[in-house]
This record gives C-alpha cells, sequence and structure tokens, in this order.
C-alpha cells in the first residue's frame, strides 16, 4: 500500500504572508513551493540589503527588529522542508499552471493549491511635477534607507496620507537625513476620532504615537491637513510648494520628495488565476474576495497579506497562517481547533484596528479633484488627465478597459499598477458616476517585462 | 511659477546621499563614458544616482526619470547599457565595468 500522494502546494510571496505560511505547511509535512521574486526572504516591510550592504536589523527595522528577524530565519529553518525559490518571478497563472522566470530559466509549475502573498505597493496619486527626477513614494524613500543606507536626497521633503508617514520622518531623521517638510494630506480631527478604534492595537497605536512624538521633539512636526502639493523644477526636484489647510502657501526648497497616499494591493496575479474581485468602498480599490480564513473564489486558491485588501504586516503573518491551516482542513489534514480560534480572535481584533486607521487616514480626494488637464496620469506612457477626459467626453470611455485601449493609459511597463486607481477616479469624475461603476483594468500576462528572447526558445 | 535654469539631470549633480559609508570594494562603471564609483552591495538605481540625477531618458516625452517605487513594481527605472542589456536597476546590483548609457549613443 502507497502512502496518498502529498498535494503540491505553492506560496508565491515571502513577505510576512507567504512565510508564516510555508511555516505552517511545512510543519504539517507538505514540503511546499516558496516563490519571490526578491533574492532574499521579508517582502518589502522587511526588505533586506543586497549581499555586501548588510547591517544588523536593529538598525534597519527599528522597534520591528525582533519580527525581521524571525522571519528572515524561517527559510533557512526549514530547511530541506520547503522548495524555497528565490530570484524567481511568476509573471502568469493558466488554470492550474504558474510560468516562472528563475535563476535557470523558465519553467511551467503546476499546482494542486496555491497560495497568494503577492503585497502591496504604494498608492500614487499624480500632483504637478510628479515625473521629475528626485519624485520617488515613500515607499521608495524608505527602502533606499533599509536596503542601501542612503537617502533620497540633500533635502528631501516627505508628503503622505497614511502611518507609514510618521515613520519614515523619524527612521529619515534618526539616520541623519535632513528633512525638510512632512505633509499629511489626511486632516488631523480624523486621526483624533479614530482613536478609540485604533486602541484594538493598543502597542500598534503606541508606536505610532512614539514616531509622532520622537519627530516632534525634534523640531519635526507632521503638518496634517495639507490641501495641496506641487514640485517645482526643471529636470529635477528644486522645490515643494504646498497650501495648508487654511489656504496659505509655503515653498520649501528640496532636491528629492517621497510622497505616496497609502497603499494598494498587489493582484494581478489573483486576476489572472481568474478569481473574483470585490470593490472596497473605504479605499476605494478592487481587491480579490476572500473570506475570514483567507479563501478565494476558487477552492484550490488561497489570499493572504496586503495582496488582498491591506492590513499592515502584523495581520499579514496571521493571514498567512490562518490561510494555511484553512488549506490543510480543505485536503483532510488535522487541525487545531483552538490555534484556528486563537489566530480568528487576533484577525478581529485587526481588522477593527484597521478599520479605525482607515477613518484616520481617509482618501485624500481633494487631491483628485484638482488634478489638471495636463497632468500626466499614466507615467509609462506619458498619458495626461485632460487625455482620460477627452475620451470620457468624445468617445464613450465609460470603464477602465476601453480608456485604456483608446488612450494607452495603462498599457506600459507597470500594466496601470501606478496609474490604474487614479485613472479610475478621474474617469468617475469625468463621466459624473461613482468609481465602482468605471470598473478595473484588467491583468495581463507577463505581470512584470520578461526577456522576450528567452521566452521564445 | 517657474524654477531657473538647471544643469541636465543626467549631469553629475547627485541625488542619492549615502548615510551609512561601509567598507568593502570600490565598483568601477562608467555612465555615458564618464567613470563612475559604487561599492560592493549597492543596487544599480543607487549607484548611478549616487553619481547623477537620472537613470534614463524618457522616451515618449522631454525629460529624465530616476526610478519611483524601488520596489521592482512600477518599472520606471529600466536602463540601457552600451553592451545591449536592459536591466531593471532597483534589483539589479551594480557590477564592476558596467557602461550605462543615459543621454549617450545607443548600442
Amino acid at each position: 500500500m502507497t502512502a496518498p500522494k502529498s498535494p503540491r502546494v505553492v506560496v508565491i510571496g515571502a513577505g510576512p504572508a507567504g512565510l508564516r505560511a510555508v511555516e505552517v505547511l511545512a510543519r504539517a509535512g507538505l514540503r511546499p513551493v516558496l516563490v519571490d521574486e526578491a533574492s532574499r526572504p521579508g517582502g518589502q516591510i522587511y526588505r533586506q540589503p543586497p549581499a555586501g550592504a548588510e547591517r544588523p536589523p536593529e538598525a534597519l527595522y527599528g522597534l520591528e527588529a525582533g519580527k525581521a528577524r524571525a522571519l528572515h530565519a524561517l527559510p533557512a529553518e526549514l530547511g530541506a522542508a520547503i522548495d524555497y525559490r528565490p530570484g524567481t518571478l511568476a509573471w502568469a497563472i493558466e488554470d492550474t499552471g504558474i510560468d516562472l522566470l528563475g535563476p535557470k530559466g523558465f519553467e511551467r509549475l503546476d499546482f494542486d493549491r496555491l497560495i497568494l502573498a503577492t503585497g502591496a505597493m504604494d498608492r500614487v496619486l499624480p500632483f504637478p511635477g510628479w515625473t521629475l527626477p528626485g519624485v520617488f513614494t515613500l515607499g521608495a524613500a524608505q527602502i533606499a534607507l533599509k536596503a542601501q543606507g542612503m537617502a533620497i536626497g540633500a533635502r528631501v521633503a516627505l508628503v503622505g496620507a497614511g502611518p507609514l508617514l510618521p515613520l519614515i520622518v523619524h527612521q529619515y531623521r534618526k539616520a541623519g537625513a535632513t528633512v525638510v517638510a512632512a505633509l499629511d494630506v489626511t486632516p488631523f480631527g480624523a486621526k483624533v476620532a479614530a482613536l478609540p478604534g485604533l486602541l484594538n492595537e493598543p502597542v500598534t497605536l503606541a508606536k505610532g504615537l512614539w514616531y509622532t512624538a520622537r519627530n516632534a521633539m525634534a523640531g519635526l512636526s507632521i503638518r496634517s491637513g495639507v490641501a495641496a502639493v506641487a514640485v517645482q523644477g526643471r529636470d529635477r526636484v528644486e522645490a515643494l510648494v504646498w497650501r495648508d489647510a487654511k489656504g496659505r502657501e509655503h515653498r520649501v526648497a528640496c532636491d528629492a520628495v517621497g510622497a505616496s497616499f497609502g497603499l494598494r494591493s498587489e493582484a494581478q496575479l489573483a486576476d489572472l488565476a481568474k478569481l473574483d474581485f470585490v470593490f472596497e468602498p473605504v479605499t476605494r480599490q478592487w481587491i480579490p474576495r476572500r473570506d475570514p480564513a483567507g479563501r478565494s473564489s476558487r477552492a484550490d486558491v488561497y489570499l493572504a497579506g496586503d495582496g488582498a485588501g491591506i492590513g499592515g504586516a502584523d495581520a499579514a503573518e496571521l493571514q498567512g497562517a490562518r490561510a494555511a491551516l484553512a488549506l490543510l482542513e480543505d485536503i483532510g489534514r488535522p487541525v487545531e481547533a483552538a490555534r484556528v480560534a486563537a489566530l480568528d480572535a487576533r484577525l478581529a481584533r485587526q481588522a477593527r484596528f484597521r478599520a479605525a486607521l482607515e477613518r484616520a487616514y481617509p482618501f485624500p480626494a481633494h487631491l483628485v479633484d484638482a488634478i489638471a488637464d495636463d497632468e500626466i496620469l499614466c507615467r509609462c506612457e506619458g498619458i495626461t488627465a485632460g487625455t482620460v477626459r477627452a475620451a470620457a467626453r468624445d468617445r464613450e470611455a465609460g470603464e477602465m478597459n476601453r480608456l485604456k485601449a483608446l488612450t494607452r493609459l495603462g498599457m506600459g511597463r507597470c500594466q496601470g499598477r501606478v496609474c490604474g486607481q487614479a485613472a479610475a477616479e478621474v474617469l468617475a469624475r469625468a463621466l459624473d458616476r461613482d468609481v465602482a461603476t468605471v470598473g478595473r483594468l484588467r491583468g495581463n500576462p507577463p505581470v512584470k517585462p520578461i526577456p522576450i528572447r528567452e521566452a521564445l526558445t | 511659477m517657474t524654477a531657473a535654469p538647471t544643469q541636465s539631470a543626467a549631469a553629475p549633480a547627485p541625488l542619492f546621499r549615502r548615510l551609512h559609508p561601509r567598507a568593502g570594494e570600490t565598483v568601477a562603471f562608467t555612465i555615458d563614458g564618464r567613470p563612475a564609483a559604487a561599492k560592493v552591495g549597492d543596487l544599480l538605481l543607487s549607484a548611478i544616482l549616487l553619481n547623477g540625477g537620472a537613470l534614463r531618458r524618457f522616451e515618449f516625452g522631454d525629460g529624465h526619470r530616476a526610478g519611483f517605487c524601488l520596489m521592482g513594481a512600477c518599472q520606471d527605472c529600466w536602463v540601457d547599457l552600451a553592451d545591449g542589456r536592459r536591466l531593471r536597476a532597483c534589483t539589479t546590483p551594480v557590477e564592476p565595468g558596467m557602461a550605462v548609457v543615459i543621454d549617450g549613443v545607443r548600442p
């Protein structure tokens, strides 16, 4: 008699969610495949420097060093109990096959069960000057520091609409960078109103308040309720001009700007896996539908972490473990009920905290209302807001994919990752409709550029 | 409001600042034929921006680009090398002898 064949389980993404998922699966004896585009584990939040640029985790991740250290150690700890594939891009999914491009070239990997833990990137909204060299996302500003020990400029202005802003201001200041402005485009009153809900995660709240207090003590108070920002410069950043809540204009000389407005899920692979998506009205984005355990609309695909709705790194670790337990349960493996119940309780508290955080940092609609016709929306192809509005007015572009076909917006190298959400907002306003009704850009393989020469051989 | 004219983005005024100098080998490479230096462990993006203000020309309009997301998502930082390679600079370590082409003649 032969033992029943173990199903092949694949996890895509080696951030907090994917790593905790493979841990659970490996301990159950499944030997999951862990596919990750980066050469070292940790994802973006716990991104590791490349070889030769290493620094101690305490210097890179501050109060989160313990979590980072534990996650980074996992693949080595699990050893042969997992099939870890770093440096490997999953660029397409078709039925139960994943197309990979790794160190040894192209490969098709079939799965019985798949956990997508694809993470998030900064949510980007255009403002005057945002395509100038020297303007980066807030996440980029943080990665320059974490992965390279560098600041994005000599005089840096930071602009945000989320909890990343006080953290990066703190990290830059502590590293000895010169931060000349720290601007929050959401109102201060929203944070006060959200406080009771934020107490669901008192330690996380305390950290946020501590960063804010340390920044203030260093003379770097974050200005809330900023009404408008614009970058000036000819072929590089020279100044940031901004308007405060009372309508007064300010100008600060700088050579680099880190700016983004919350986070957005990386969901292209979920789209290629043909999962159902739902519109999430608070963050105004389309995310793959999942139940509280991480089950998607497809029986053999699970979702964990920020790739299916933003929850942050701590929630991602819990979701990774929870999705793996759901998978084990679904294939008839024993699962400890008490462990599931404990995870569910912690996830419920995280969800209440996240809801309050979204109230503290509401979507900055005023920035979208202010996008001028000559502003570039799609930075890959150089498509302006005026082109989008004209397509809405004159060419019956009533939906995002029609808009893409008519204007080339979202057709460039990034596949609409950067411009998709802002373009939907601009299109919906031009049509005087709710943003949910204009839909979203469909995912297309390859989800990232791949060398065509190798693909054809 | 318009700003005063400045030099080209690809000219030597650097964008990035190294806050944590480290020992380790120097990596010699070139930008439009001009000698440049980085350290082992620097990404191609950081190496170029420590030595200049941009990574590439924008192919559909005026001006240059210097990367944007640094996490391999936005694809803004694809860089041309004189040997014909095209590399995403935010996920590629700098290597000795790389000849980056920004404003110079393409292969």
